[in-house]
């Protein structure tokens, strides 16, 4: 590292040119080195896998999501879907994807273990703004229940037969989804002894 | 009413009809009657009554549903249950969360990485170290920077001292909440004297902020190794009184020993991980399945049992506090000399004493705590073990100084998914121990 670099880094220019050389040659690899993915990718058309820090992650069409987690379940042995979260892309919705993906607005994402096996993947599907809706992983894996009740309530996106899709965090009767990237933080009007009362 | 009818003309079917209409009408007067503050709630009534979701018709009539919490001292913060009891006994269970939400994901949208374990250490406010290392681990892994072996060292001292004061704050909760009050004194005691050793090191009895990208914020202190070898044979004794106190004892067996219990299979449909997981004969240890830091250089091991109740989870948590003062003293012995955080001028600021006589250092130190650093756009995913379970920080960054998206996988909110199955059919009582053994911290569940 040359001593005369600012604090912060390298341009971001050069960042994203770098992420633009770099991403398209590891995605490009026609079948990916990790063994699950490389199962999933086999059995289902247009999933796309990529190497994301060491990680397997496969990017999936929404309509194969509980498809691929129950072959995840029933013939891979990843018997624990440790995280799922989802993330809203409203003002990067540009980003860098593999080939082949559609970019949506919203991207909802789960971290499979497989403790017979010792591995994780990671899958991830993307859920367009018009219609935020993807098929509830909870009658497959118990422990989904809550996190998709988190999603729902911050992002807004309805899993469908999801046993008790309801709030869980804000209260009932709040209006908006607070992770969307819209959702601007909630303000407390305050008025000032000697202001003039808005008219 | 219809019109009044002579009781000659009155053919049998009539009759009924009217009988059933009287007593529609004395049912309507009772309900009214009893509506207040009664248990007896009608149909539309209970929709206000039940916040916090749907709640599908009681199966009985015999049955009533009874809040417990958020203000009930045994529930550990604000986590509320909503409990259907068919007398005394439990029919199901369902718990409602979100009283502590304060947005930590959203903020932590807003503050730069630099910043960031300053607000991930607030989740989980019984073990702040491990979610300081969690994110701290992830965010490296962006960086695709290595953090020195002794900042390595340092980190695992931390956590497991960390783990240690943790457990010994379940051990005195859990003591109090099956009325054993000298058990609370005991573990308060011990967790005193760690958290005073973490503030001898770190600055703060709690939310240290030690653990940052990059390496950890200062080197130990002197004198440090006596602190922590002296603090190591206070717990050890403590663990000594808690068994000769509980361990044997009838009373606490009681209210313990196959009260609670659950499957491994249970476990892992629910996505349940640490104490829970290890008491049903499974031993699941991230440090040593999928190790991180410099587990796989200490020798230590994974306590499990196989009945999967209450008392087992009080056993192994006991047992760990032992396992972690075995890590720790290995620390000690083994802690190499080195930086303590990476000398990568990017993330980490430039030594005190140079700000002193270089205008270029200050404005570098100036620059790193105004704009933070940039992370290259990716996104990941990282695991660590913490008290309570497997703790994940999964980060999308977009090439700014500032995350795009941090998501906390915290072992509490799965694992209070596992108060439902557990307490079907046990007692009210046993709720309150089933609750304590889970050990949830409504900081990291609600976030």
């Amino acid at each position: 590292m040359p001593d005369d670099q600012t604090p912060d880094g390298r341009p971001r220019e050069a960042i994203h040119e770098n992420d633009q050389d770099a991403e398209p040659a590891e995605s490009d690899v026609p079948t990916p080195s990790d063994e699950v993915a490389a199962a999933i990718l086999e059995r289902f058309d247009g999933a796309r896998s990529v190497s994301s820090h060491g990680q397997p992650v496969v990017y999936l069409g929404r309509s194969q999501w509980r498809d691929v987690a129950e072959f995840l379940r029933d013939e891979q042995q990843f018997t624990t879907c440790v995280d799922l979260t989802a993330v809203d892309f409203l003002t990067a919705v540009d980003r860098a994807v593999p080939p082949g993906v559609e970019a949506e607005r919203f991207e909802v994402v789960a971290n499979f273990l497989s403790h017979a096996r010792n591995r994780r993947v990671r899958l991830i599907a993307q859920v367009p703004a018009t219609d935020a809706e993807i098929a509830s992983l909870t009658p497959l894996y118990g422990g989904l229940n809550f996190p998709e009740r988190e999603v729902f309530d911050l992002f807004g996106i309805k899993f469908v037969d999801h046993p008790d899709l309801t709030r869980i965090l804000m209260p009932d009767d709040w209006e908006g989804h607070p992770l969307r990237k819209d959702d601007a933080p909630a303000r407390v009007p305050v008025t000032f002894k000697e202001d003039p009362r808005p008219s | 009413m219809s019109e009044p009818v002579d009781e000659e003309e009155l053919t049998e079917e009539q009759a009924e009809e009217l009988i059933d209409e009287l007593d529609a009408l004395e049912t309507a007067r009772l309900e009214r009657q009893t509506g207040e503050g009664a248990q007896e709630l009608t149909r539309g009534q209970r929709e206000l009554v039940l916040t916090g979701g749907h709640w599908p018709e009681p199966e009985s009539d015999e049955t009533m549903i009874i809040n417990m919490g958020p203000q009930h001292p045994s529930t550990h913060g604000v986590l509320r249950i909503m409990m259907e009891l068919d007398g005394e006994t439990l029919v199901r269970s369902k718990a409602v969360i979100g009283y502590l939400h304060t947005g930590m994901e959203k903020t932590a949208e807003e503050l730069m990485y630099v910043q960031g374990s300053t607000n991930v250490t607030r989740m989980d406010y019984a073990s702040p170290l491990s979610n300081e290392l969690v994110f701290s681990l992830a965010t490296e892994r962006l960086l695709d920077i290595e953090v020195p072996d002794r900042a390595q060292w340092i980190r695992m001292l931390l956590v497991e001292l960390n783990r240690i004061s943790s457990h010994l704050l379940f051990q005195a909760t859990n003591g109090m909440d099956l009325g054993a009050v000298s058990m609370m004194l005991f573990g308060w005691r011990e967790r005193e004297e760690t958290l005073r050793l973490l503030e001898q090191i770190t600055g703060l009895r709690m939310n240290h902020n030690f653990i940052r990208p990059g390496g950890v914020a200062a080197d130990l202190p002197d004198g440090w190794q006596e602190s922590v070898l002296h603090v190591c044979e206070l717990v050890e004794a403590g663990i000594d009184d808690y068994d000769r106190l509980l361990t044997e004892n009838p009373i606490f067996q009681e209210r313990t020993v196959g009260v609670g219990t659950i499957t491994t299979q249970q476990c892992l449909d629910l996505g349940i991980t640490g104490p829970i997981l290890r008491s049903t004969g499974f031993p699941w240890d991230l440090r040593k399945e999928q190790p991180y830091l410099k587990y796989p250089e200490v020798d230590f091991d994974v306590v499990y049992t196989e009945n999967g109740d209450v008392y087992d989870r009080y056993r192994i948590r006991l047992f760990e506090i032992a396992e972690s003062i075995r890590i720790v003293r290995q620390c000690v012995e083994k802690m190499p000399p080195g930086d303590y955080r990476v000398q990568d001028r990017k993330v980490t600021p430039p030594p005190r004493a140079r700000i002193n006589e270089s205008m270029e250092a200050l404005i570098h130190h100036f620059k790193l705590f105004t704009e933070g650093f940039r992370v290259p756009a990716g996104e990941t995913y990282v695991a660590i073990e913490s008290p309570r379970g497997e703790i994940g920080c999964y980060i999308v960054a977009d090439g700014t100084a500032k995350p795009y998206r941090l998501h906390i996988r915290g072992p509490s909110f799965y694992n209070l998914q596992s108060m439902a199955p557990m307490v079907e059919g046990a007692m009210v009582a046993d709720a309150v121990a089933i609750v304590s053994s889970i050990d949830p911290i409504l900081g990291e569940v609600d976030r």
